[in-house]
């Protein structure tokens, strides 16, 4: 029988894990925000669209959706929306800031079936956190997981995105979590949206690489959405998870506008497969685009291919590679044998890619590209 | 949960959706959020079919299992009822919420 993996390359008749961006507007600026989020698009999905997108999942077997932003809940058909999809048998997880969570939101959430919360911290502590997300981001999370945990919502999850500032907090983070009696959820930063500008001073270093692999090995309870499969040339051991890109094969991302993206970590025009707008639907970008198409023929290791990690790491992500302008068939800006940063110091600095999109308020972004 | 054996009676769990895909199906479970992969169309067909059948073994034949595959299929079908996929045919089930 042939590995999981390998059929999963070759791409499913419906994607696995699915996230959709509801809106561009956010109360926030985070410096590191995936998809450059702050102002509403005048194009975003109408409710109807929305709820259209949402039938054509249901038909696919999408069995859940993430729901994230922006910050999702601004939208006045959130909760109308989520509705609608558990109702219809998708069930919801979605990324929040908490701002809008108060403690009667906190009940009517604690009532909704097959309904999961993530809610998004960067620091242990206000002072690591705000740095990333903004004056008082830090209180409005709490507040948000005080409300969760007196509607006795159950567990929610504490999302948090790795920085080379709260690599040192990881063992609080998880003390955090289980306080409120929450999953924690560690994710990779990418060097996308407004993050291209804040990655080279926010990403990990080597060291603390090594430090999060073990503390990953240790700690298997802790949720990655698969995201450090960079990390497995670290040592024998794998991390729990497909160890696969899944940009295209398992994963997708619907954006506001109704434009489909390989992943969540690639919003450009480079990486889109078409619109649910069009007359085939999501349906008919899963299945027959071309992009999608090409991201599940057989990749080559390219460069990688003389490194004898390659099957650990598979050369890591995609996304981290484009937005840092290196080859998509060679290491990874982050391999942990160094091989990226010997790549990364020959990128000159007119060649990385321009950004497609940008939804950010007009403020300034804290820290600048160097 | 009691052990899935060849003269028990299972079925799959209420909340458990399975969706085709070329490999078998992507099973979901609505209560654990778990996903699971059924990983050849024969154990699919099993699957859906436990619970027209008094036991295990009865869907086995029923869908043409030669007996020198059962033991994969058993292991196979532990593992899911062992992950709550399954669930025993004696265990009402629950109203819906």
């Amino acid at each position: 029988m042939a590995k999981l993996t390998d059929e999963l390359k070759l791409g499913l008749d419906a994607p696995i894990c699915m996230t959709w961006e509801l809106t561009y507007a956010c109360n926030l600026a985070c410096i590191h925000c995936l998809s450059s989020s702050g102002r509403t698009d005048p194009d975003e999905l109408s409710t109807a669209e929305a709820k259209a997108v949402i039938d054509e999942m249901r038909d696919m077997q999408v069995f859940y959706v993430n729901i994230g932003g922006g910050e999702p809940m601004i939208r006045p058909d959130f909760f109308e929306l989520v509705d609608y999809a558990t109702s219809s048998g998708v069930g919801v997880k979605f990324s929040t800031n908490g701002s809008r969570i108060t403690p009667e939101r906190a009940l009517q959430l604690a009532a909704m079936e097959y309904l999961d919360i993530q809610i998004s911290l960067d620091g242990a502590d206000a002072a690591t956190n705000d740095a990333v997300r903004g004056d008082g981001s830090f209180d409005t999370a709490i507040s948000a997981m005080d409300a969760l945990q007196q509607a006795n919502f159950g567990p929610f999850k504490i999302s948090v995105v790795v920085t080379r500032h709260n690599v040192p907090q990881l063992d609080e983070f998880k003390a955090l979590a289980d306080q409120y009696g929450a999953e924690l959820r560690l994710t990779r930063l990418r060097p996308a949206g407004r993050g291209a500008d804040t990655w080279s001073e926010l990403h990990p270093l080597a060291d603390q690489q090594v430090e999060l692999y073990h503390w990953l090995l240790a700690h298997p309870d802790v949720l990655t959405g698969d995201s450090f499969f960079h990390l497995n040339a670290l040592g024998d051991e794998s991390l729990p998870g497909l160890n696969l890109c899944g940009a295209g094969r398992v994963v997708c991302l619907i954006d506001p506008v109704g434009d489909v993206y390989a992943c969540p970590f690639v919003l450009h025009d480079e990486f889109k497969a078409g619109n649910v707008r069009s007359t085939g639907g999501f349906k008919q970008i899963w299945q027959e685009s071309d992009l999608f198409a090409q991201l599940r023929e057989p990749q080559s290791a390219g460069a990688c291919a003389s490194c004898g990690q390659f099957d650990a790491c598979q050369g890591g992500c995609m996304a981290a590679k484009f937005f840092t302008g290196l080859p998509l068939d060679g290491p990874d800006p982050e391999c942990v044998t160094g091989h990226g940063e010997a790549s990364l110091a020959s990128v000159g600095s007119g060649s990385l890619p321009e950004p497609t999109t940008n939804h950010s308020k007009p403020v300034p972004v804290m820290l600048g590209r160097r | 949960m009691p052990l899935l054996s060849l003269d028990s009676g299972w079925r799959l769990h209420q909340r458990v959706s399975l969706r085709p895909e070329p490999f078998g199906a992507l099973a979901y479970h609505y209560d654990n959020r778990r996903l699971n992969f059924l990983r050849s169309p024969d154990l699919v067909r099993v699957v859906t079919s436990l619970g027209d059948h008094t036991t295990v073994a009865l869907a086995l034949s029923d869908c043409g299992i030669e007996p020198t595959r059962w033991p994969t299929f058993e292991r196979a079908l532990h593992s899911l009822a062992a992950s709550d996929f399954l669930q025993p045919q004696e265990q009402q089930p629950e109203e819906p919420a």
